[in-house]
């Protein structure tokens, strides 16, 4: 631990304002230097997709000056991004909408009731998520090779090199971890809500959907944030089970703009702002519930 | 979060117990509402995982028929300690991955965490800007360090005149990589420690100021042993997350030359070509048998917090 820490000597709370005064400039000093240091590796990729490649072969990239939005343009059709972000957003909203209604109605069962198995089954969800994902793929793999599906379902003729293999692996892999997490949640709502609700007639599923799912928003909204982000940032899922070029997500977008010998970099930091816009989106505005998502599974909320 | 039901329903006259009231149609839906998702997560995570355990004692190469193929004992485990190169460097660099990440992005994270839990003006403003690299996905920050890191065009080389190609040298690419991905581990402890941090009590550190203890020994004696569960689910993430490590390397060459992985192993064996299921599968069990060392701890702490 660095001298910010140890240099603290505080003995009486009265001596507290004088005493900490060093420590306050070289505390301030040392998370400004990370910060700045931190922040750079986006600011770099930013600040040179603004500038032309032939301005910056010529003066260096450590230099200033020919500004010009050209790479984005560039970057855009060449990396295909138009196709690759519909297929991001067709992988991405089915599998966070499937995903959080599997979870939400598991742990509203597993929150509300009690059987012999309640805890058995909560560790089969909970632990499925920290599985390497490679623990799956052989299996998987295979088995969406093997289904054979009609071919106006699949250009294949199996699971495989389709949308949907993609999508239920994501949502059987999530659904796990935000059942955890809803379970958690649901049970710190009182019963007497859904009694209530019994009592004036209601069945187990409207007491659900009606009364516990309304007053879950909360945690539906943060895990919905959390999802949206890493089902849009997977890439092993479809480098796993695609094949085909144009079915890919976005990040595949950005192996295209490499070449095999030559790589524009100022093309590619542009190509990497695109594919980051997204989730600096959720970062910037919706932060609040992503790093609520992230702390609720790991820490009981 | 506070209950406020719970002190009014004892003053209560006492009610049918809440199953008793159920009706043949709320049962079935109790059921089916968590025994559809339990099926899904079964069949389509825990299913392949143990399948992928029985394979790794098969010569099944994948494309003859299942009927057809053997059980061959450990020979996939003896082949792929004894007769595949790649093998030992990849859990070595699994290894030191471990071994860096935790003396390394998680103990900062942990430090950064502690120093933002103070009173510091802009506290928040720093949290945000470590928590940045946590949206972007690894495979991402490989493309993004690149223009740090490229030979012709990166900008290390450019500031101190070397030739080094830090992505491509197989004596240094591990640590180049380690350092773009341990820049995003960092926020993520930073993250769940600050959360930890601030549900402690603050009266146990208002008391160990009273009593004259110092900050640091404060940290270490009385907040310290109060966070052992935060402290487990730190541990275990940085292990799986050392484990599963992927995409950043899969998207520099692929985990070759240099930045051979268990996960990219299994990758290779298994899409493409070359469908080594049975050997594959060996692979894939391996790294099966160190999560589940660490999926257990995580459990037995997750369970006992749910009594």
């Amino acid at each position: 631990m660095t001298a910010a820490v140890q240099e603290t000597p505080v003995r009486t709370p009265v001596r507290r304002p004088q005493r900490r005064r060093p420590a306050r400039v070289v505390l301030t000093v040392f998370l400004t230097v990370m910060a700045v240091g931190w922040v750079f590796p986006v600011a770099w990729a930013f600040y040179n997709s603004l500038r032309d490649y032939d301005f910056t072969s010529t003066h260096g990239y450590f230099s200033f000056g020919g500004f010009t939005l050209d790479n984005y343009v560039d970057a855009w059709t060449r990396g295909n991004f138009g196709q690759t972000f519909y297929n991001s957003m067709v992988i991405t909203v089915p599998s966070v909408v499937i995903t959080l209604l599997l979870a939400s109605s598991a742990a509203y069962v597993l929150a509300r009731y009690t059987f012999k198995f309640n805890l058995a089954l909560l560790a089969l969800f909970t632990a499925a998520n920290l599985l390497p994902q490679q623990a799956l793929l052989v299996p998987l793999f295979r088995m969406f090779l093997n289904i054979e599906v009609p071919f106006w379902f699949s250009d294949s003729g199996s699971l495989y090199d389709t949308y949907y293999a993609v999508i239920a692996v994501n949502i059987a892999f999530q659904t796990g971890f935000c059942t955890f997490v809803l379970s958690n949640y649901m049970k710190t709502i009182p019963k007497e809500m859904t009694e209530a609700a019994l009592v004036d007639g209601a069945g187990v599923f409207r007491q659900f959907w009606q009364v516990v799912l309304p007053l879950c928003r909360p945690a539906l909204a943060a895990l919905a944030t959390l999802q949206i982000t890493w089902v849009y940032n997977d890439f092993f899922w479809a480098v796993a089970f695609m094949r085909t070029g144009d079915k890919f997500p976005v990040t595949s977008s950005l192996q295209n703009l490499r070449g095999q010998f030559f790589t524009d970099y100022n093309l590619l930091s542009a190509g990497s702002v695109i594919v980051a816009i997204p989730t600096l989106v959720i970062f910037f505005l919706l932060q609040r519930h992503l790093r609520a998502g992230l702390t609720l599974g790991a820490t009981k909320g | 979060m506070t209950r406020p039901g719970r002190t009014e329903r004892k003053t209560r006259a006492p009610r049918p117990k809440h199953a008793r009231t159920l009706s043949t149609m709320d049962k079935l839906t109790v059921v089916l509402m968590v025994v559809v998702p339990a099926l899904i997560v079964t069949g389509l995570v825990w299913v392949p995982a143990i399948s992928t355990v029985v394979l790794s004692f098969t010569d099944w190469n994948g494309i003859g028929n299942i009927s057809d193929m053997n059980f061959i004992g450990g020979q996939n485990y003896v082949d792929v300690t004894s007769n595949y190169p790649p093998f030992g460097p990849a859990m070595e660099h699994n290894l030191i991955w471990l071994v860096v990440f935790f003396f390394g992005p998680t103990l900062l994270g942990i430090f950064l965490a502690v120093l933002l839990d103070r009173e510091i003006r802009g506290s928040r403003i720093y949290q945000s800007i470590f928590f940045l690299p946590v949206v972007l996905s690894l495979a991402l920050i490989g493309f993004v360090w690149q223009l740090i890191y490229s030979r012709d065009q990166g900008l290390l080389n450019a500031v101190f005149g070397g030739q080094t190609d830090w992505f491509g040298d197989p004596d240094i690419n591990l640590w180049a990589v380690l350092v773009a991905a341990g820049w995003r581990h960092t926020g993520y402890i930073m993250l769940l420690y600050l959360a930890g941090l601030k549900a402690v009590d603050p009266a146990l550190r208002e008391a160990a100021a009273v009593d004259g203890a110092t900050e640091v020994r404060t940290f270490f004696q009385v907040i310290w042993p109060v966070m052992r569960p935060v402290n487990i689910v730190v541990l275990v993430i940085t292990v799986i997350e050392s484990l599963r490590a992927f995409d950043i390397v899969w998207v520099i060459n692929k985990g070759r030359n240099g930045l051979e992985l268990i996960s990219t192993l299994v990758t290779q064996n298994v899409i493409g070509e070359a469908s080594r299921v049975g050997f594959g599968s060996a692979l894939a069990t391996i790294m099966i048998a160190i999560s589940t060392v660490f999926i257990v701890i995580y459990l037995i702490q997750v369970m006992r917090e749910q009594r």
